[in-house]
């Protein structure tokens, strides 16, 4: 039997198929070792993503600057990035943590598909823990960030580096046990 | 007599099954001094054993969830005391374990009815046939064990609970009732193409009267697997809330890709039957349809894909499958790559007849599959290659499919005009002339009604199709000497391309949507695309497993009342969740579609949440579905002696 044209095609969508076998296999391995997530949000970390620019709340104390990528990666202190909005219950249990943090960490806040007059309320109501507020609106810089829901936090050092996703309320234990220590080079 | 069929006997007759199949895949492939043995005739037996195992199985399954027997683990699971009895014969496959029974026993239908092919005494044909069979029979034997070992439904559980945990109420509803059965049928259909491909492939030839056989039953299952997508879509329209009819969510790519292929057979099987022409891409079609159902099952199955349809994720029986996978897919693709070089096509033909025109029309639509195949599987292997995680959603496929759609849409006018083997520019354009001035005239209107350009575009060549088909057609009379039962072919054809421009000309209309979202006061007028709502009132019902919150909507346009809307809000106790229940009316121009939400208070106010859409068109979406799966119902040969005719 001569190998011709034909047969090289022939074999094609065996070849294709294989392929796309083995890399399920790989998969489903990985799967079972808890190497891979098929519902993981996010797994690159390491650097700030492309988000649009987020524009400041109207009439907020304090926090005149919106949000935009360049700024989060051109600081030279760490910054905690707080996603949170005026209709999450965990958000209000979670700000009095935030303004004990405040004094010696930056926080920057992102009101997270929220209207803003609210999101302005909410703050002067519960305290205003922020030196930058955007807000986003539609949730797409949420989605760059790989936000699952409201509240979560995101510490990065300078340079832009995420160091750290916590994805719920922040309360005492974590703080201390997980925060604090990666802000110890920096205090 | 209580206990008699009880979840012990299905248990039973699955495990029995499973042996039956065996028999009925190895019988057929044993030979005896070149000859077939002893067993052979006996394999249409097996076929038919092996079905009425699996449908005693499903019985029993049934039986055990009519009764309540919460020592059934998948029953504990699925069902409670206070479900209502429809939704407890339908909740049995509305969960894994027993979706995968009614796979299998539909397959086992399908070996069934294949059993009963008449072949006359005919030695090619009935080879053939013994060899579907045979094929039929392995792939259900893997599948059942896959079933009594993986996925188990009559798995007990000890201690036996007082009460089940209850089905999730978005699946109880009518809909969902029906829509996994047509969209397995649909599935599990393509396995008879399969397998004859494979009986074929093995024989080494495929002939006019393989492709006479087949056709019937692509037909059928592509009738059914239309009929399941565009129930699937409905249903995700009017119970999920969300507004919409199709997310290019995982699973219902994988329903999609099935279709697009399936398709694409449809077509190119004709061009075998008329010109024994185009046979290795029939075959490799036929192969790729059933493989592409049983990836799709594989995937959602395995929880590779992150979807909506959450089934009990569990790697173990993705490792299963995907051995199964590799043996069916693999072993067939095999054969191919080994036997189809030598089948050999006997006719060419020119560019402008009717065989390219099928040939281009396969193109696109292997294109667009292999568009949506990419889409889908490219977040979990950017995942595994690269690290990142992506989604790959509306703008992708938005932006990809619509511009492989619209050439497709052009030539589907264009080539039922053409005769076959060679047709004249001259002709065509004179008998396509009436629908192309009639295509210009529905420009004016498509282009100041829809706002999107892309959309507009679609619809007029929706437009276009319909009315091409509907000139073929009239053409076809007058030649044809029999007014109707030559022609059944192309009356089917002629619906189903009409069915096509309708469910287009409703995406369309879906594209110009409006929808807004208030929190309303009892009495207060809200205005939407030049409607007025008003909410009338709100009152309290009881239901039966249920408590809902009924809000009554008045919609009236210029003053003249229109339609009144009872969106809902339900509150299940058991699972405890609460689901909205959508308010549509439906009108030949488009939906009115109200949704119920939460409350607001403030102070001595209440405030009712309501998302109100105004859909134009929207209907006609699911019209176009019935109609395509009724032209390709028509469209098939039933009655007629298949198998006559001489072999080539």
């Amino acid at each position: 039997m001569t190998l011709t044209r034909r047969h090289i095609l022939a074999a094609l969508p065996l070849t294709g198929a294989a392929a796309l076998g083995l890399g399920f296999q790989h998969i489903l391995s990985s799967m079972r070792t808890g190497q891979f997530d098929p519902r993981a949000i996010r797994t690159s970390g390491g650097t700030v993503p492309q988000f649009p620019p987020l524009s400041p709340l109207p009439g907020l104390q304090g926090a005149i600057e919106g949000i935009e990528c360049t700024s989060l990666t051109q600081q030279n202190k760490p910054i905690l990035l707080n996603f949170w909005a005026s209709w999450c219950i965990p958000c209000v249990t979670e700000l009095p943590l935030l303004s004990a943090l405040a004094p010696s960490l930056t926080l920057w806040g992102i009101a997270y598909k929220d209207r803003p007059e609210r999101a302005s309320a909410f703050l002067a109501r519960n305290g205003q823990p922020f030196e930058r507020v955007g807000q986003d609106k539609d949730g797409s810089a949420a989605i760059e960030w790989g936000i699952t829901g409201v509240p979560e936090s995101i510490l990065i050092l300078p340079g832009g580096h995420v160091v750290w996703h916590h994805r719920a309320a922040l309360t005492h234990e974590v703080i201390t046990h997980d925060l604090l220590p990666l802000l110890r080079p920096f205090l | 007599m209580m206990d008699f069929f009880g979840p012990e006997e299905g248990h039973y007759a699955l495990a029995l099954a499973c042996v039956l199949a065996l028999f009925q895949g190895i019988a057929p492939f044993l030979k005896r001094q070149g000859r077939p043995s002893f067993f052979s005739p006996l394999t249409p037996g097996f076929a038919w054993a092996h079905a009425l195992a699996l449908l005693l199985a499903f019985m029993c399954l049934m039986l055990a969830a009519l009764r309540d027997d919460f020592s059934v683990q998948n029953i504990a699971e699925n069902s409670a005391l206070a479900k209502p009895l429809f939704y407890k014969i339908t909740g049995i496959w509305g969960n894994h374990e027993g979706s995968i029974l009614l796979w299998i026993v539909l397959l086992g239908l399908c070996s069934a009815c294949v059993s009963f092919i008449h072949t006359r005494h005919q030695n090619t044909l009935s080879r053939l046939k013994r060899h579907a069979l045979g094929v039929l029979g392995l792939i259900s034997a893997g599948f059942d064990l896959f079933c009594l070992l993986t996925s188990n439904p009559f798995a007990r559980l000890f201690p036996m609970p007082a009460d089940g945990m209850g089905m999730n109420p978005l699946l109880q509803d009518p809909g969902l009732a029906v829509h996994p059965p047509l969209l397995y049928a649909g599935y599990v259909g393509f396995v008879v193409p399969f397998a004859f491909a494979i009986a074929a492939l093995i024989d080494g030839q495929l002939t006019r009267l393989w492709a006479t056989l087949v056709r019937p039953w692509v037909l059928v299952a592509w009738a059914l697997l239309t009929c399941g997508i565009a129930l699937g879509s409905w249903w995700s329209y009017y119970v999920l809330g969300w507004g919409g009819y199709w997310f290019w969510d995982p699973v219902e790519n994988a329903s999609l890709i099935p279709w697009l292929s399936g398709t694409a057979l449809l077509h190119s099987i004709l061009v075998v039957e008329k010109r024994q022409s185009l046979r290795i891409w029939t075959a490799l079609l036929a192969l790729a349809t059933f493989s592409f159902s049983l990836s799709g099952t594989f995937l959602v199955r395995s929880g590779i894909l992150n979807s909506v349809h959450s089934f009990a994720n569990d790697p173990t029986r993705g490792v299963f499958i995907l051995t199964l996978l590799a043996l069916v897919v693999g072993g067939a693709l095999t054969l191919f790559a080994w036997r189809a070089p030598s089948l050999h096509d006997e006719s060419s033909f020119t560019p402008l007849s009717r065989e390219s025109a099928l040939v281009l029309n396969t193109l696109f639509l292997c294109t667009l599959c292999a568009v949506v195949l990419t889409g889908t599987l490219y977040p979990p292997f950017i995942q595994l290659l690269l690290g990142h995680t992506l989604s790959v959603g509306k703008p992708f496929f938005d932006s990809t499919t619509i511009p492989l759609t619209i050439p497709l849409l052009i030539a589907m006018g264009i080539g039922p005009a053409l005769p076959w083997l060679h047709g004249s520019l001259r002709t065509t354009c004179k008998r396509l002339y009436p629908a192309f001035l009639c295509t210009c005239a529905a420009c004016i209107p498509a282009f100041v009604f829809l706002p999107d350009r892309m959309a507009a575009l679609c619809a007029v060549l929706a437009v276009w199709v319909i009315y091409s088909s509907v000139l073929a057609l009239f053409h076809q009379l007058r030649v044809a000497t029999h007014p109707f039962r030559p022609s059944r072919k192309i009356w089917g054809m002629t619906l189903a391309h009409i069915g096509v421009g309708v469910a287009i000309l409703g995406l369309c209309g879906m594209s110009a949507a409006h929808h807004t979202i208030v929190a309303s006061r009892l009495g207060e007028h809200q205005s939407l695309d030049g409607l007025d709502w008003q909410l009338v009132s709100v009152t309290d019902h009881p239901g039966p497993n249920y408590d809902a919150r009924v809000a009554e909507l008045r919609v009236s346009r210029h003053g003249h009342p229109i339609a009144q809307l009872h969106p809902a809000l339900r509150v299940f106790s058991h699972p405890h969740q609460t689901i909205s229940q959508v308010a549509i009316r439906s009108f030949l121009t488009g939906d009115l579609y109200a949704v119920l939400g939460s409350t607001e208070h403030e102070g001595q106010e209440t405030r009712y949440i309501l998302r109100l859409h105004h859909n134009p068109l929207a209907p006609w979406i699911w019209l176009g579905g019935l109609i395509m799966a009724g032209g390709g119902l028509m469209a098939c040969p039933f009655g007629r002696k298949r198998t006559q005719g001489t072999p080539s």
